[in-house]
């Protein structure tokens, strides 16, 4: 069981989060070539080791986040809200 | 090579088994050769024997970085059936089942393909109508394929869940000819019959680097020394794009995620059928091994991972999924449980194809369905490394599909690499 | 027959006799005794049969390491095989048999494969069976199969009932800051030393009592040790295995609840599967002695020392009277010791010549010698026994029994389940524990500590790391070294002595022999994976918890090679066998998924609804009148909606609040179609693709107000849609101010269409203005109150192409809506409507669902162009025209009838031009019905090149499957009212 330490919520276990993706993909603008966003779907670094990565509160908080997680051990070394503002509210109450 | 076949058995047996030798040799690497296969599972290895056998290219090398079919060749659940709907997959695992059905023979090694059905649980008027679409598409290519009423369906497996599901259980689309075999025996009866031919199988031979040359791949880095190969073809499954990367090529269309397979204790025959049904988010295969072992699986677990093993949500999901329609397994006990690292790809379809360097072959992307392609991944593999363009089947199966709209999606689950299960 | 129970000895009840079934015969044992112990008592050698050869089983062990004594416990539904008679604690009426075995273990027809053994060395059945014998003649699998029938009869252990498990099974959960595996002095210590510095502790137990080896002991009382582990406030689970550690250090936890007591409680779980989520994880559990290989070691009578003496001073019985033990080590002299005290003759062969022993010579020891050979077959009637390992003067020893003790194994396997290593100790013969940087300590003879003291010393340095890795102490501590006998163990794996046709074994229930090894090493199956498949070695129930070490050292001798060099499989979980049910728990029958209902879901039910599965919820299907079949009622309940009136429960459709200043830009951006021009008091369909340009789901967007959206989405896509659009609002778009809410609970909803649905409404709301055609146009939406004052939103929206109204209300006052718009209906000649029908009414005007959008399709393929904006660009625009998506011979959205108009057809038809019924076709049928508007068969689906292409051709429908095949017309998708006449109405 991965433990994930939600931000809003505390330490849960994965099965409440659901996981996204390579949280490191820049997403092209909308009006982007077919080949910067063909690049941005479908190719991946596929990481064998510590990798931002994004998972879904999605049977809590709801809240997406970033998880810097080894995609080897499944060690997790850190974790916050994805969205900016949150983050900021996140540091503020430390 | 003494011939596997009964009057051996019996000479000896009387002999104390003595006139066995090794089923491949154990060669020093030589310093180059034509064609060197990065991967020593079942791709790779079917890869070298069709090389030697099909296309009679026997200088051959495959480099395993632990001991042949280590990886997923052991890590499955052995299922074998052909029932894909997409244009060139189809043709390709049919012609994959028609290898197996007659591969024993083939290499003289009883890989113990057994034809006993692979029966798809249907739950819904229209999860009938959808799968009619797949089963027709598979009788309109000549491949067996029929429906199994309720009357059947209950005759055939008695012990399903009739009563009590939470999702009524109404028919079953079957496939005769699928069925399942003994996974270790393939990648051992490739590798006799390769190194037969003359193949090297170079085992405890990691690959650490590349030197290139004018575009090309000159020469493999391995722990055990430098080799040469004038075609180089990669087939590590799970491990591609740690390859890839080293070959400094930058992002491919595939991640790593696990799925874990699960073996109970041994009973006497409870099951004949290969039984699957997805339903409700779940997704579940079970059949009966030989030796007597429940062999069953699920969905991965869901997030990326490199790890061969699995954590405990996904277990649970499995059993749930496995009491919903066998309400008997119950008082069976779970003997093992882990996991294999599968290269899902953004369609859920495989890549056999060239590269950006030219000496270069790709063979990768078998999300779950690696096992039952061995035979005609090792063929179509070997077809494109000897001819140097792809067969009809696999003209699409390669890196460049996504940006022309070729999505060999059979599941309808879009570019996200772990629906494709 | 005479017992071997001895007075004075053991910790069994005498008081309290319990009596058991052994093969249809009754026997009686004590409260206490595992029915190996009563079996053994009872004078019953044979308790099973081996996998391959049939060979006779005894009983090998005092627990989980057993792989000699399995057995079927229980009868009927009840039936469980492959039961390790060793653990199993016996209770009154227990009824136990033995397996694999005709017409039973002691006599079993299958024997004759023991002499035929010669035959069935490892791998054999990888040489042969393949074609016709001798020379394995033909081709494909028929032959095999036709051996495989026979192999598979042969193959298995027990058989299972077959029958639906009748007891439950719960899940439980706990939190602890360390959880201490293994009551054993050194597990008992860790637990103690935590607790006194105030962590919060569970010790898991997987005997019945506490005190791991020392229930061996004749002078072991646990109760005051219970005492203290009580007082301390530590959780004490006992009879409750862990069998897996997984990541973040959970433990995998088994409580056997019920297996040790005959009443079957429906209330009472049989088993409960914990999940521990602890913050260190502390293993002290213990080691396993190994045996010997050597000729006939497998006879019924062999048993490990220490498993005698947890026989003899445990459940008071005497397991021989002639008892020859053969060690290598000191771990012997205390049970030799007790059991010629306890009146046995007994004899201890040592290997080693060169060592220093106390004892009180109440037994023979003979130095440098070692057994070689037993004679008998059921029973052993003699051992031959050599001095030193190259069999040169032999000597027989009468005896009935023959205790082997080759060292002890560390139990690293959990530690192993983290794919740590264990390294191999030299001086001490075992594989030991590597260090981990996870919160994982090993202690105990686990890690490889002999005596008691240092095994306390251990546990109490385990704790200490524990609390320094927790950041709780920064203490020094250390391990005690590994061994702590006086004289060093000499390493004793296998006594070979040629002779044809016997066999030594090194994996007894797989059979796996010492050739075995010997020819998979011949032919090249050297790593010891390969070993394992090949030979099958480790792979039975036990998971070679005896015979592994055995294996290896064997390979690691053809090798010429160090133990250490040749390494050890790894080991997987759980650690004994995990019952399916067990892992499963409550989530079984109907309560596999959970059940979605609407909030009317009891008054559609009540109104004659029959349900439908679709995902998780449950709807309403047809409203059948009496005697009407499906087809009946649904033909009916589509007319009544086309002519009258008729209510649909569309509550199950995925709603979300859409809220913010930048909504309009947000929802302009997924949508494929505009939505920047849509005013307040509007809704529109839209269609959102995916970012590969397919098209994900449809439904439709409300503007309420300025700044605030009701969107709805399909049923099956709603939680997608949800997560997506949150996914959005949180990892690209952060910029956008917009909010977005699931309130897909929260809003009950029902369409109410037909020409009569506004009179309808119009007797329902409060004020019947607000729904004119003026106020409330063609994809106006209102909010407005229903009768009675409950509030509602009401929206113009058709999907049957009928005049028709969704209307939403709070949950809760969903049954009083349905009453309200039921009477009403009702005065109209109305119906209820359920999927069927509603699926009837939409395939008539080529609406698309799910069946079409199967995502393999794009906004071209679907004949919704119109729908694809020009003027911005939105998810997907960039990707949905790239490459062949955007050829014009893309299958394309079309009607069908079948030519003949009384001919039926199914959706998962393939459509084939006349001449080419193969492979692809040209397209196909996703979704069919009868039309009783146009009095046939209809049918919606894809055609390569659309409508134009075929439209005066005759075209093939086939459905090998169904064994149909028909000829089809190909029409527009819209069948009836293309223009949308009746919805503007």
């Amino acid at each position: 069981m991965i433990r994930i330490n939600c931000p809003y919520c505390g330490e849960r276990d994965h099965s409440e989060f659901s996981y996204g993706g390579d949280a490191t993909i820049n997403y092209p603008s909308l009006d982007a070539s077919e080949k910067e966003w063909t690049e941005a779907i479908f190719f991946r670094k596929n990481i064998k080791g510590f990798q931002f990565e994004t998972w879904h509160h999605s049977n809590g908080c709801r809240m997406w986040l970033v998880v810097e997680r080894s995609t080897v051990t499944h060690e997790i070394k850190s974790v916050k809200p994805s969205h900016p503002d949150l983050q900021k509210i996140v540091e503020n109450n430390k | 090579m003494t011939k596997f076949n009964a009057w051996n058995v019996i000479k000896n047996g009387l002999n104390g088994q003595s006139y066995w030798t090794r089923q491949w040799r154990d060669p020093e690497p030589k310093s180059s050769y034509d064609v060197v296969i990065i991967g020593g599972g079942l791709h790779g290895l079917a890869t070298a024997y069709y090389l030697a056998k099909n296309h009679n290219i026997k200088n051959v090398a495959v480099l395993e970085k632990g001991w042949i079919g280590g990886g997923n060749a052991g890590r499955n659940t052995t299922i074998v059936r052909s029932n894909y709907m997409m244009p060139g997959n189809h043709e390709f695992y049919e012609h994959s089942l028609k290898l197996w059905e007659n591969l024993s023979h083939e290499l003289n090694y009883n890989v113990m393909f057994s034809q006993r059905a692979h029966v798809s649980l249907f739950h819904s008027p229209g999860a009938k109508d959808s799968v009619s679409r797949i089963y027709n598409i598979m009788r309109l290519h000549g491949t067996d394929a029929e429906l199994w009423d309720l009357k059947t369906l209950k005759k055939k497996i008695p012990h399903l869940n009739y009563h009590n599901s939470r999702f009524p259980i109404l028919g079953a689309a079957v496939q005769k000819r699928a069925g399942n075999a003994r996974h270790d025996a393939v990648a051992w009866g490739y590798a006799r019959a390769a190194d037969t031919l003359g193949v090297d199988i170079l085992q405890n031979c990691e690959v650490t680097g590349f030197t290139r040359k004018n575009g090309n791949i000159e020469s493999i880095q391995t722990s055990r020394g430098i080799i040469k190969g004038k075609k180089i073809g990669f087939a590590v499954a799970g491990n591609t794009s740690v390859l890839w990367q080293m070959a400094e090529l930058g992002n491919l269309p595939i991640e790593s995620h696990k799925l874990q397979a699960f073996v109970s204790e041994a009973v006497k025959p409870l099951l004949d059928q290969v039984v699957v049904y997805g339903v409700g988010g779940a997704h579940f295969y079970i059949s009966q091994s030989d030796k007597g072992s429940m062999v069953f699986g699920g969905d991965l677990d869901w997030y990326k991972s490199y790890a061969q093993r699995g954590n405990l949500p996904m277990v649970q999901d499995v059993a749930e999924a496995a009491m919903a329609i066998f309400p008997s397994l119950g008082r069976i006990r779970l003997l093992r449980h882990w996991a294999g690292v599968m290269d899902m790809t953004m369609d859920g379809s495989f890549f056999i194809c060239k590269t950006p360097i030219s000496n270069l072959y790709l063979n990768a992307g078998w999300n779950y369905g690696g096992f039952k392609a061995s035979p005609a991944s090792g063929w179509y593999f070997a077809d494109l490394i000897a001819n140097e363009s792809p067969h009809n089947y696999v003209q699409n199966h390669n890196l460049e599909r996504f940006e022309k709209g070729i999505n060999i999606d059979e599941r309808g689950a879009g570019p996200d690499p772990k629906l494709h299960g | 027959m005479k017992t071997r129970r001895i007075d004075n000895y053991g910790k069994i009840n005498r008081d309290k006799i319990l009596s058991f079934r052994w093969d249809k015969k009754n026997y009686k044992g004590f409260e206490g005794d595992t029915l190996a112990s009563a079996l053994l008592a009872n004078n019953i050698g044979i308790v099973g049969r081996s996998f391959k050869y049939h060979r006779p089983r005894g009983i090998f062990s005092s627990g989980v390491e057993e792989s000699g004594a399995l057995v079927t416990i229980g009868s009927k539904d009840r039936r469980d095989p492959n039961v390790r008679a060793t653990t199993q604690e016996l209770y009154n009426g227990l009824e136990a048999s033995g397996q694999n075995a005709f017409p039973n273990v002691n006599f079993d027809l299958a024997g004759i494969n023991n002499y035929l053994g010669r035959f069935f060395a490892a791998g054999f059945y990888y040489k042969t069976f393949m074609g016709i014998p001798p020379l394995e003649w033909g081709k494909g699998t028929a032959i095999w199969m036709f051996f495989e029938k026979f192999i598979r009869k042969a193959a298995g252990m027990g058989s299972a009932s077959g029958l639906p498990d009748p007891d439950t099974y719960e899940h439980a959960h706990d939190f602890c800051d360390l959880i201490v595996v293994g009551s054993g002095p050194a597990g008992v210590a860790a637990a103690i030393e935590a607790a006194e510095k105030k962590l919060d502790v569970i010790l898991v137990e997987q005997d019945s009592l506490i005190g791991g080896n020392q229930l061996a002991e004749n002078d072991f009382d646990n109760s005051q040790i219970k005492n203290q582990l009580e007082n301390l406030g530590i959780k004490i689970m006992t009879r409750t295995t862990a069998f897996g550690l997984y990541d973040n250090c959970v433990v995998g936890l088994l409580e056997r609840v019920t297996d040790h007591i005959s009443a079957s409680n429906v209330n009472i779980p049989r088993q409960r599967f914990w999940t521990i989520r602890a913050k260190h994880i502390i293993v002290g559990a213990g080691a396993i002695e190994r045996h010997i290989a050597f000729n006939n070691n497998d006879i019924p009578g062999v048993m490990t020392v220490n498993a005698s003496k947890h026989y003899l001073n445990r459940y008071g019985v005497l397991t021989g009277k002639r008892i020859v033990i053969a060690t290598n080590n000191d771990s012997v002299y205390e049970t030799a010791h007790q059991l010629s005290e306890a009146g046995a003759n007994v004899t201890v062969l040592d290997s080693r010549t060169n060592f220093e022993i106390e004892t009180n010579k109440s037994f023979e020891i003979r130095k440098g010698y070692v057994p070689y050979n037993i004679n008998g077959s059921k029973k052993i009637n003699s051992l031959d026994i050599s001095k030193s390992v190259t069999i040169n003067k032999s000597e027989t020893i009468n005896c009935d029994q023959v205790l082997l003790s080759g060292g002890w194994s560390p139990a690293v396997h959990l530690l192993s389940h983290r794919g740590v290593k264990p390294k191999w100790d030299y001086n001490n013969a075992c594989f030991l524990p590597s260090d981990t940087k996870e919160n994982i300590t090993m202690v105990g003879s686990s890690r490889g500590l002999w005596n008691k003291n240092d095994c306390i010393a251990s546990g109490i340095a385990g704790t200490t790391d524990a609390l320094n890795r927790l950041g709780i102490s920064k203490t020094n501590y250390f391990f005690p070294k590994p061994g702590g006998w006086k004289n060093p163990i000499q390493p004793l794996y296998e006594v070979k002595y040629k002779k044809s046709r016997s066999k030594s074994f090194v994996d007894y229930q797989h059979d796996v022999t010492t050739d075995d090894v010997r020819l998979a090493h011949r032919e090249g199956f050297i790593s010891v994976e390969h070993l394992k498949r090949y030979t099958t070695l480790g792979m039975a129930n036990d998971q070679g918890k005896m015979g592994n070490i055995i294996g290896l050292s064997l390979m690691a001798e053809l090798l010429n090679k160090e133990i250490s060099e040749v390494g050890t499989t790894v080991f997987r979980p759980p650690y004994t066998p995990v019952s399916i049910g067990a892992l499963s728990g409550r989530n079984v029958g109907k309560h596999f998924r959970p059940l979605r209902v609407t909030p009317m879901h009891q008054w559609n039910i009540d109104h004659g609804a029959k349900m439908i599965e679709v995902g998780l919820y449950q709807r309403p299907w047809y409203y059948p009148k009496e005697n009407e079949t499906l087809s009946d009622s649904y033909i009916r309940e589509a007319s009544t909606v086309r002519k009258t009136v008729g209510i649909c429960d569309v509550t199950s459709l995925g709603k979300i609040a859409i809220q913010g200043p930048d909504s309009t830009e947000f929802l302009n951006r997924i949508y494929s179609n505009g939505f920047s021009k849509l005013q307040v008091g509007k809704a529109r369909y839209g269609i959102m693709l995916r970012d590969d340009g397919i098209v994900m789901d449809d439904g439709t967007s409300w503007r309420l107000a300025e700044n605030e959206y009701f969107m709805t989405t399909s049923t099956g896509e709603a939680a997608k849609v949800m997560s997506w659009l949150e996914e959005l609002l949180q990892t690209r778009w952060t910029d956008l101010n917009v909010n977005v809410t699931s309130v897909s609970e929260q809003w009950a909803g029902v369409s109410i269409a037909g020409p009569k649905s506004r009179e309808v409404l119009n007797n329902c709301v409060d004020d019947s203005l607000v729904i004119t055609n003026n106020n409330l146009p063609f994809m106006g939406v209102t909010s407005t109150f229903l009768k009675g004052n409950i509030p509602c939103r009401i929206a113009r929206i058709s999907f049957s192409g009928e005049l028709a109204f969704e209307v939403y209300v709070k949950s809760d006052f969903a049954n009083t809506m349905m009453d309200l718009l039921w009477e009403n209906a009702k005065k109209y000649d109305g119906c209820l409507y359920g999927l069927e029908a509603l699926g009837a009414l939409r395939v008539e005007k080529g609406h698309v669902t799910a069946a079409e959008l199967d995502g393999r399709v794009t906004i071209d393929d679907a004949g919704l162009s119109k729908m694809a904006s020009t003027k911005k660009s939105y998810i997907g625009s960039a990707m949905r025209k790239r490459g062949v998506l955007k050829n014009n011979d893309r299958e394309i959205l079309v009607g069908f009838f079948p030519t003949n108009l009384k001919e039926t057809f199914n959706a998962g038809t393939i459509v084939c031009e006349k001449n080419n019924i193969k492979g692809q076709g040209i397209g196909r049928i996703t979704s069919v019905t009868y039309s009783p508007e146009l009095g046939h068969w209809i049918g919606i689906g894809f055609v390569k090149g659309g409508l134009d292409k075929w439209k005066d051709t005759t075209l093939v429908g086939a459905d090998p499957v169904r064994n149909k095949q028909m000829n089809l017309k190909v029409v527009s998708p819209h069948m009836i009212d293309p223009k949308g006449e009746r919805m503007y109405a």
